[in-house]
Protein backbone atom coordinates (compact mmCIF):
# COMPACT_ATOMS: atom_id res chain seq x y z
CA UNK A 1 0.00 0.00 0.00
CA UNK A 2 1.48 3.37 -0.85
CA UNK A 3 0.52 6.22 1.10
CA UNK A 4 0.56 9.69 0.34
CA UNK A 5 1.59 12.94 2.19
CA UNK A 6 -1.55 13.54 3.53
CA UNK A 7 -1.99 10.14 4.42
CA UNK A 8 1.91 10.01 6.25
CA UNK A 9 1.00 13.15 7.80
CA UNK A 10 -1.86 11.62 9.51
CA UNK A 11 -0.33 8.24 10.33
CA UNK A 12 2.45 10.21 11.46
CA UNK A 13 0.64 11.67 14.01
CA UNK A 14 -1.34 9.21 15.27
CA UNK A 15 2.16 6.75 15.67
CA UNK A 16 3.06 9.85 18.45
CA UNK A 17 -0.29 8.82 20.52
CA UNK A 18 -1.07 5.00 19.62
CA UNK A 19 0.78 2.04 18.62
CA UNK A 20 0.78 1.49 14.72
CA UNK A 21 -0.09 -1.32 13.18
CA UNK A 22 2.51 -3.65 11.77
CA UNK A 23 0.77 -2.78 8.04
CA UNK A 24 1.00 0.92 8.72
CA UNK A 25 4.21 0.87 10.36
CA UNK A 26 5.35 -0.68 7.21
CA UNK A 27 3.92 2.01 4.79
CA UNK A 28 4.82 4.94 7.05
CA UNK A 29 8.66 3.41 6.33
CA UNK A 30 8.61 2.64 3.26
CA UNK A 31 7.08 6.43 2.23
CA UNK A 32 9.38 7.75 4.76
CA UNK A 33 12.51 6.63 2.40
CA UNK A 34 10.91 8.33 -0.07
CA UNK A 35 9.80 11.57 0.69
CA UNK A 36 11.95 14.44 2.82
CA UNK A 37 8.70 16.46 3.50
CA UNK A 38 7.53 13.79 5.55
CA UNK A 39 10.50 13.33 7.08
CA UNK A 40 10.87 16.82 7.96
CA UNK A 41 7.43 16.79 9.53
CA UNK A 42 7.94 13.54 11.38
CA UNK A 43 10.78 15.90 13.48
CA UNK A 44 8.92 18.90 13.76
CA UNK A 45 6.31 16.57 15.65
CA UNK A 46 8.62 14.92 17.50
CA UNK A 47 10.14 18.64 18.42
CA UNK A 48 7.32 19.90 19.10
CA UNK A 49 6.54 17.36 21.81
CA UNK A 50 9.52 18.28 23.61
CA UNK A 51 9.00 21.67 23.18
CA UNK A 52 5.67 21.59 24.88
CA UNK A 53 6.85 19.66 27.81
CA UNK A 54 9.75 22.20 27.85
CA UNK A 55 7.30 25.12 28.38
CA UNK A 56 6.56 24.26 32.09
CA UNK A 57 10.46 24.00 33.13
CA UNK A 58 12.06 25.97 31.01
CA UNK A 59 10.88 29.75 32.98
CA UNK A 60 12.65 33.09 32.72
CA UNK A 61 16.47 33.13 33.67
CA UNK A 62 17.48 29.57 31.58
CA UNK A 63 18.92 31.00 28.44
CA UNK A 64 20.97 29.08 26.21
CA UNK A 65 23.71 31.11 25.15
CA UNK B 1 -25.13 14.26 39.77
CA UNK B 2 -23.41 12.67 42.93
CA UNK B 3 -20.74 11.14 40.23
CA UNK B 4 -20.34 13.54 37.96
CA UNK B 5 -19.32 16.25 40.99
CA UNK B 6 -16.66 13.52 42.18
CA UNK B 7 -15.20 13.54 39.11
CA UNK B 8 -15.22 17.22 39.15
CA UNK B 9 -13.08 17.26 42.33
CA UNK B 10 -10.56 14.62 40.94
CA UNK B 11 -10.07 15.96 37.89
CA UNK B 12 -9.48 19.46 39.13
CA UNK B 13 -7.26 18.44 42.06
CA UNK B 14 -4.86 16.06 39.51
CA UNK B 15 -4.40 18.89 37.29
CA UNK B 16 -3.80 21.34 39.69
CA UNK B 17 -1.20 19.15 41.63
CA UNK B 18 0.33 18.81 38.50
CA UNK B 19 0.55 22.23 37.32
CA UNK B 20 1.50 23.54 40.90
CA UNK B 21 4.38 20.67 41.25
CA UNK B 22 5.68 21.88 38.51
CA UNK B 23 9.10 23.76 39.28
CA UNK B 24 9.80 27.09 37.55
CA UNK B 25 6.87 28.09 36.89
CA UNK B 26 6.23 30.65 39.23
CA UNK B 27 7.83 33.37 36.80
CA UNK B 28 5.33 32.69 33.99
CA UNK B 29 2.41 33.65 35.13
CA UNK B 30 0.64 34.08 31.96
CA UNK B 31 1.62 30.49 30.76
CA UNK B 32 0.16 29.60 33.97
CA UNK B 33 -2.92 31.02 33.95
CA UNK B 34 -3.26 30.38 30.48
CA UNK B 35 -2.65 26.55 30.93
CA UNK B 36 -4.61 26.31 34.27
CA UNK B 37 -7.91 27.65 32.79
CA UNK B 38 -7.26 25.30 29.48
CA UNK B 39 -6.67 22.75 31.09
CA UNK B 40 -9.26 23.16 34.40
CA UNK B 41 -12.37 24.65 33.76
CA UNK B 42 -13.00 23.72 30.64
CA UNK B 43 -13.02 20.52 31.70
CA UNK B 44 -15.23 20.56 34.73
CA UNK B 45 -17.61 22.05 31.75
CA UNK B 46 -16.80 19.29 29.49
CA UNK B 47 -17.73 16.78 32.31
CA UNK B 48 -20.30 19.13 33.46
CA UNK B 49 -22.31 18.74 30.19
CA UNK B 50 -21.51 15.25 29.19
CA UNK B 51 -23.43 14.32 32.59
CA UNK B 52 -26.46 15.87 31.11
CA UNK B 53 -27.04 15.27 27.22
CA UNK B 54 -25.10 13.21 24.74
CA UNK B 55 -22.44 14.18 22.63
CA UNK B 56 -23.17 17.34 20.27
CA UNK B 57 -23.22 16.81 16.77
CA UNK B 58 -19.68 18.57 16.33
CA UNK B 59 -18.09 16.62 18.62
CA UNK B 60 -18.45 13.94 15.60
CA UNK B 61 -15.60 14.71 12.92
CA UNK B 62 -15.92 12.89 9.66
CA UNK B 63 -13.58 10.20 8.73
CA UNK B 64 -11.52 12.91 6.25
CA UNK B 65 -10.09 16.13 8.15
CA UNK B 66 -10.47 18.25 5.43
CA UNK B 67 -8.85 20.99 7.17
CA UNK B 68 -5.00 21.30 6.03
CA UNK B 69 -6.61 19.79 2.20
CA UNK B 70 -4.82 22.90 0.91
CA UNK B 71 -1.43 21.97 1.93
CA UNK B 72 -2.39 18.67 -0.57
CA UNK B 73 -2.63 18.44 -3.80
CA UNK B 74 -5.42 16.12 -5.21
CA UNK B 75 -3.44 12.95 -4.89
CA UNK B 76 -2.44 13.65 -1.58
CA UNK B 77 1.07 14.91 -1.89
CA UNK B 78 2.64 17.97 -0.88
CA UNK B 79 2.07 21.30 -3.68
CA UNK B 80 4.92 23.01 -1.31
CA UNK B 81 7.46 20.22 0.28
CA UNK B 82 8.13 21.16 4.40
CA UNK B 83 11.55 22.33 4.81
CA UNK B 84 13.42 20.82 7.93
CA UNK B 85 13.44 23.15 10.76
CA UNK B 86 17.24 24.56 11.28
CA UNK B 87 18.46 23.61 14.56
CA UNK B 88 15.46 23.33 16.88
CA UNK B 89 16.83 22.10 19.84
CA UNK B 90 18.93 25.95 20.03
CA UNK B 91 15.45 27.60 20.52
CA UNK B 92 14.55 25.38 23.42
CA UNK B 93 15.83 27.66 26.40
CA UNK B 94 15.05 30.58 24.65
CA UNK B 95 12.60 32.99 25.96
CA UNK B 96 11.28 34.71 22.72
CA UNK B 97 11.12 31.09 21.42
CA UNK B 98 8.97 30.02 24.03
CA UNK B 99 6.87 33.02 23.49
CA UNK B 100 6.07 32.59 20.16
CA UNK B 101 5.20 28.91 21.04
CA UNK B 102 2.91 30.23 23.63
CA UNK B 103 1.35 32.62 21.02
CA UNK B 104 0.76 29.51 18.17
CA UNK B 105 -0.89 27.37 21.51
CA UNK B 106 -3.39 30.22 22.04
CA UNK B 107 -4.32 30.60 18.06
CA UNK B 108 -5.41 26.93 18.04
CA UNK B 109 -8.89 26.28 18.90
CA UNK B 110 -9.79 25.74 22.24
CA UNK B 111 -10.69 22.12 22.50
CA UNK B 112 -8.07 21.45 20.14
CA UNK B 113 -5.51 23.33 22.78
CA UNK B 114 -6.66 21.52 25.82
CA UNK B 115 -6.57 17.64 24.02
CA UNK B 116 -3.13 18.66 22.81
CA UNK B 117 -1.82 20.01 25.94
CA UNK B 118 -3.65 17.26 28.28
CA UNK B 119 -1.63 14.77 25.80
CA UNK B 120 2.02 16.99 25.55
CA UNK B 121 2.15 18.87 28.25
CA UNK B 122 0.79 16.53 31.33
CA UNK B 123 1.41 13.46 28.74
CA UNK B 124 -1.88 11.81 29.38
CA UNK B 125 -2.56 8.79 26.95
CA UNK B 126 -5.38 9.40 24.32
CA UNK B 127 -7.34 6.50 26.27
CA UNK B 128 -7.56 8.61 29.75
CA UNK B 129 -8.23 11.78 27.41
CA UNK B 130 -11.08 10.54 26.05
CA UNK B 131 -12.52 9.25 28.76
CA UNK B 132 -11.88 12.35 30.88
CA UNK B 133 -13.89 14.28 28.20
CA UNK B 134 -16.29 11.93 26.41
CA UNK B 135 -15.01 11.58 23.31
CA UNK B 136 -13.93 8.84 21.19
CA UNK B 137 -10.26 7.52 20.08
CA UNK B 138 -10.84 8.51 16.35
CA UNK B 139 -11.73 11.78 17.70
CA UNK B 140 -9.06 12.72 19.54
CA UNK B 141 -6.53 11.50 17.16
CA UNK B 142 -8.00 14.01 14.55
CA UNK B 143 -7.93 16.88 17.08
CA UNK B 144 -4.20 16.07 17.88
CA UNK B 145 -3.31 16.07 14.24
CA UNK B 146 -4.91 19.17 14.10
CA UNK B 147 -3.23 20.88 16.69
CA UNK B 148 0.08 19.31 15.37
CA UNK B 149 -0.28 20.63 11.88
CA UNK B 150 -1.28 24.03 13.02
CA UNK B 151 1.73 24.49 15.52
CA UNK B 152 3.92 23.38 13.06
CA UNK B 153 2.51 25.92 10.47
CA UNK B 154 2.41 28.92 12.88
CA UNK B 155 6.06 27.92 14.22
CA UNK B 156 7.12 27.75 10.45
CA UNK B 157 5.66 31.06 10.10
CA UNK B 158 6.45 32.99 13.01
CA UNK B 159 9.70 31.36 14.14
CA UNK B 160 11.90 29.15 11.66
CA UNK B 161 11.47 31.14 9.03
CA UNK B 162 11.40 34.71 10.18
Amino acid sequence: MLLSCKETTRLLSQGEDRKLGFGERVALRVHLALCDGCRNVRAQFHFLRSAVKDLSRDGDGKEHS
Amino acid sequence: MRDSAAAEDAVQEALLAALAGEAGFGGRANLRTWLTGILKHKIVDTIRRQSRERPAADLEPGDDDGEFDGLFDRRGHWEEMPDAWEQPEGALGQKQFLAALEACLRALPERTARVFMMREHLGLDTSEICKELGITSTHCWVMLHRARMALRLCLTTNWFEK
